[in-house]
């Protein structure tokens, strides 16, 4: 199996309170170093709460941040600079709002063929070839190609979304929250349109999401993030169905299942991003908390074949 | 455009403004080619002549130079000028804050500190300094009032580009590879292009005044050239004497500063996408009923919704939002109004209180009864006060309920006086124990926090606490978690069936996901194209679900613990609510349709289950 992305340690750090000259107020470590592979065409599904830095990871894994510290690797090749230009043509993006994706002041075929010809100096027919073909594979009609953005349905506008992402040609596609803004009947559509695609055009996803059974459904792997850093990771049928990782446990207890009563119990919040506990991120909020997790930040390590957690003390049911 | 200039026409005033704009703009441009005098041509003889004199239609001034030419010439030297001002300041200006806000970090910094500096000083006095260094003449004043202007777009445009620079699409152009200055020019300008109009058209105006004002001193045109200021500046002399050559020009400079500003007004309004969906008039207190008569009440309840039509008429559509709703909320009940957006849930919740916006909203039937009192079409003053006391709100985000700039300790004091006569202390009390009841941790310190100090899950229980503020029996919650993460809304969930079982508080609970109303609702209605389609006992609906809509819409969702999997979609789209199509509204994505389910209309059936449905899943 060869490996489509490898990160190494990446991490990024934001500067609060900047000034003119000297250095800012505070830092915020919104990705804690992450390392990640994911195998040619695999779906990875990124888990995590809002504010956890499920979009900054991505944002720097196509060039559109530059990233502290770290490397990333695709197919083989460091990517060292932060240019979204030599990125796009390996990797690309899928938004989550899919109407302020699309420029309000374009027709979807001038959006359509900026990668086309920018990327891949594509020119003439060849150019209206291709769009025809991209718009054909995510089943949208030709005409819509002269209308603009505010005329089309969120799945709609999400599908152009994707038409436009794979005009890069690219050979992995980051996909954030794509389905969130949409409605349930809607949803299924675009995520079974994604795996045709992925099946047709060779792809590897990453899937991110805060939908626990939407990530269960399409990925293969899954890895949690919590307060900018994995804590678990492993086959998708096994983490949210044995979680080794306490902070795993919680969230699945937390999705709302038809028949099962209201939790409550849980409570807490995240930790102020500002002042970061010295050990263990989810210790105000864990039932198994000990001492040393207060003091020792736990490493992601493997606990049982290819499940990962970073926890000092795994649960094992 | 067409849509442009009928927005503008709309507005009187900008029309008339307009009209006399161009009738000066167009003479001032045939000038040359009009039968004048020649503007700078001195008659000494025939100085000070008065109006309507022989051969000088306004007279003429203190060197007998015939008025009408030399306003005229005077016009359009003005204009040009004022123009020129406002094309450099709203070009170099827009430039800056383009520049400024696209590329942010020490770019922005650098610039917008240099154009806080050019603010700190007195517009005029800068102006004035600026000519004292280039020395009189017309084109350093030009120079002098684009400078002064500069900052005013350059702070507006950055504000623009900011909010632009951060939106998706501009990364996707980046991903498309484009270059910045590909995307400045063809993403980000041409988004900036109405706000660069609307700012130069309301500032126009002002700049041909302040052009004037240093010709007046002397310091713009120089003798004998002729614009409005210099021309009112050489009469001021003469001002008792012969008061008319003040008169001429300035009237002139009048008519150009009202009529720039009134068509400027207008074009602003025309442009700004806020007024442009809406009518310009203002809201009106409650929403707007035009229904014949009450319907009748079906039976008893709480709160109950009969037959009730909210419409949205724009133009000459008409969105039937909710059609023929009915609903009923029992003491102590949880009921769960589902459907996806753009079904008619919110607008449903909405006109119970009246709170739909008139124009566009209209209620045209139905009867909305809180213990049996009718509150379709109620006085203004009848529905606030049974808001919060009889029925309160939650809503998806609670920024739109909570006031930015207050603590919520005081908001909560506020909500519970405006219904209670007791003291301060009294409220704070109690505005106290409301914050710990929806279990926010240290509530006395917290109620000094601004709603934007907390967090969002933090934020809703404020939410709640409001609404509970005034001991409600009825709590209206519209999408109240959607927008928050699985592990808070497991949270508000608890603490609202909590609240609902420790007060006997009756729910009317509005969502799109069938999860969060198998937990927490006794009864569900589901909604489709502004009807209800299905109703019954939660465990019932979701167990053996009657409508084909209904157990398509569940068979979507997907639940953890299925494993990976292809997941089922219903193909097609929701209906347009202002071309619904006869008969179900489902049928065209339904796979049971037979020709009778797109004719006539397919009632609501049954009793303790009731189905909008020719073909149900099952009996009822
Ligand atoms: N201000 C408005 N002007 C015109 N149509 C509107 C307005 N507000 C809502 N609608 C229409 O009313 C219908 C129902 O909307 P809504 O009640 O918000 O749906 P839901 O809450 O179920 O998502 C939609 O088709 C929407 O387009
Ligand atoms: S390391 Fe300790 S505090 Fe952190 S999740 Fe594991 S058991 Fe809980
Ligand atoms: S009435 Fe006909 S089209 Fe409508 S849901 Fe029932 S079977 Fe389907
Ligand atoms: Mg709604």
């Amino acid at each position: 199996m060869t490996i489509a992305l490898k990160t190494t340690d990446l991490a990024r750090t934001f500067d609060i309170g900047k000034r003119l000259i000297g250095p800012p107020r505070a830092q915020v470590h919104a990705v804690h170093p992450v390392s990640l592979e994911v195998r040619q065409g695999e779906t990875l599904g990124i888990v995590g709460e809002s504010g956890c830095g499920k979009s900054t990871l991505a944002r720097m894994l196509v060039g559109l941040l530059p990233p502290t510290s770290g490397t990333i690797e695709i197919e083989g090749r460091a990517l060292d600079r932060a240019d979204p230009a030599a990125f796009g043509r390996l990797i690309q993006y899928v938004f989550q709002d899919p109407v302020s994706s699309l420029n309000p002041r374009k027709t979807i075929r001038q959006i359509m063929e900026v990668p086309l010809r920018l990327l891949h100096g594509m020119r003439g027919k060849a150019l209206d070839d291709r769009i025809a073909e991209l718009f054909d594979a995510v089943n949208l009609r030709p005409e819509f190609l002269s209308r603009y953005p505010h005329e089309f349905s969120g799945g709609q506008a999400q599908r152009i979304g994707i038409a436009r992402a794979l005009a890069a040609s690219p050979r992995i596609l980051i996909l954030d929250e794509p389905v969130s803004a949409l409605d349930v009947s809607v949803q299924a559509q675009v995520l079974n349109l994604l795996a045709d695609l992925k099946a047709e055009f060779n792809l590897t996803y990453l899937f991110i999401s805060h939908d626990l059974a939407v990530v269960e459904a399409v990925s293969d792997r899954i890895a949690v993030l919590y307060f900018g850093s994995v804590v678990e990771t492993g086959p998708a049928e096994k983490v949210f169905a044995a979680p080794r990782h306490p902070y795993t446990k919680l969230l699945a207890d937390s999705a709302p299942v038809v028949g099962r009563p209201l939790g409550g119990a849980q409570s807490g919040e995240l930790p102020d991003p500002l002042n970061p506990p010295p050990g263990c991120a989810f210790a105000g909020r864990c039932p198994r908390a000990s001492d040393r997790c207060r003091a020792e930040v736990p490493q992601l390590r493997a606990i049982e074949g290819d499940q990962f957690a970073a926890c000092h003390h795994p649960r094992d049911d | 455009m067409s849509l442009f200039l009928r927005l503008l026409f709309r507005n009187k005033l900008a029309g008339f403004g307009a009209v006399v704009l161009g009738i000066i703009v167009v003479l001032a441009l045939l000038t040359p080619i009009l039968p004048l005098h020649p503007p700078n041509e001195t008659n000494t003889a025939n100085r000070f002549l008065r109006p309507l004199s022989e051969g000088h239609l306004l007279g003429t001034d203190h060197l007998g130079r015939d008025l009408l030419s030399r306003l005229m010439w005077g016009t359009r030297l003005s204009l040009a000028v004022g123009f020129a001002a406002a094309l450099v300041a709203g070009l170099l200006g827009a430039a800056i804050g383009v520049m400024a806000g696209y590329f942010g970090g020490r770019t922005d910094n650098v610039t917008m500190r240099g154009i806080d500096m050019l603010m700190a000083f007195p517009y005029i006095l800068l102006a004035l300094a600026i000519v004292a260094v280039l020395g009189p003449g017309l084109l350093n004043a030009l120079i002098a009032v684009a400078v002064v202007n500069i900052p005013f777009f350059a702070r507006n445009i950055r504000g623009v580009t900011v909010g632009i620079a951060h939106r998706e699409f501009i990364d996707a152009a980046k991903l498309a590879g484009m270059g910045h200055t590909r995307i400045l020019l063809t993403e980000v300008v041409p988004n900036i292009v109405p706000v660069v109009v609307i700012a130069m058209s309301t500032t126009i105006g002002w700049m041909i005044l302040e052009t004037a004002g240093l010709s007046f001193l002397g310091l713009g045109s120089q003798p004998p050239q002729a614009d409005l200021g210099s021309m009112l500046g050489e009469a001021r002399s003469a001002l008792i004497t012969a008061p008319h050559t003040s008169i001429v020009p300035g009237v002139m400079i009048l008519l150009i500063v009202m009529s720039v500003n009134l068509l400027g007004d207008g074009i602003r309004d025309a442009l700004d996408p806020r007024l442009r969906s809406g009518a310009l008039s203002r809201p009106m207190a409650t929403t707007r009923v035009e229904r014949t008569e009450a319907t009748a009440p079906k039976g008893e309840g709480l709160l109950r919704i009969d037959d009730l039509e909210t419409q949205f008429h724009v133009g000459p559509r008409i969105y039937k939002a909710v059609n023929k709703v009915s609903l009923d909320l029992k003491p102590g009940e949880c009921l769960g109004l589902i459907g996806e957006s753009g079904s008619g849930k919110s607008v449903t919740a909405l006109s119970v209180m009246g709170l739909v916006a008139s124009p566009p909203g209209v209620i045209t039937g139905g009867a909305v009864r809180l213990e049996g009192q009718d509150l379709i079409g109620a006085p203004y003053e009848l529905l606030r006060s049974l808001r919060g006391r009889k029925v309160a709100y939650i809503f998806q985000d609670p920024l739109s309920t909570l006031h930015p700039l207050y603590r919520i300790g005081d908001q909560l004091i506020e909500a519970i006086r405006v219904h209670e006569p007791v003291s301060h202390a009294e409220a704070h009390k109690r505005a106290v124990k409301l914050l710990e009841d929806v279990r926010i941790p240290n509530a006395q310190a917290r109620a000094r926090a601004y709603p934007h100090e907390l967090s969002g899950g933090m934020r809703q229980r404020v939410g709640i606490a409001m609404a509970m503020a005034n001991d409600p029996d009825i709590i209206i919650a519209d999408e109240p978690t959607t927008a928050l993460d699985v592990t808070v809304q497991a949270q508000i969930l608890a603490l609202l069936d909590d609240l609902r079982r420790s007060r006997g508080l009756a729910i009317l609970f509005i969502t799109h996901d069938f999860g969060v109303v198998g937990q927490l609702c006794d009864r569900v209605a589901v909604m489709y194209g502004g009807r209800i389609v299905e109703t019954g006992p939660t465990p019932e609906v979701l167990a053996a679900p009657a409508h084909p809509y209904t157990k398509r819409l569940i068979a979507c969702v997907p639940e953890l613990g299925g494993g990976r999997r292809v997941l089922a979609a219903i193909p097609g789209l929701p209906p347009a609510v202002d071309k619904l199509p006869e008969g179900c509204a489902f049928a065209p994505r339904c796979d049971k349709a037979q020709a009778a389910c797109r004719q006539g209309e397919i009632r609501l059936t049954g009793t303790a289950r009731e189905v909008r449905c020719l073909y149900p899943e099952r009996a009822t």
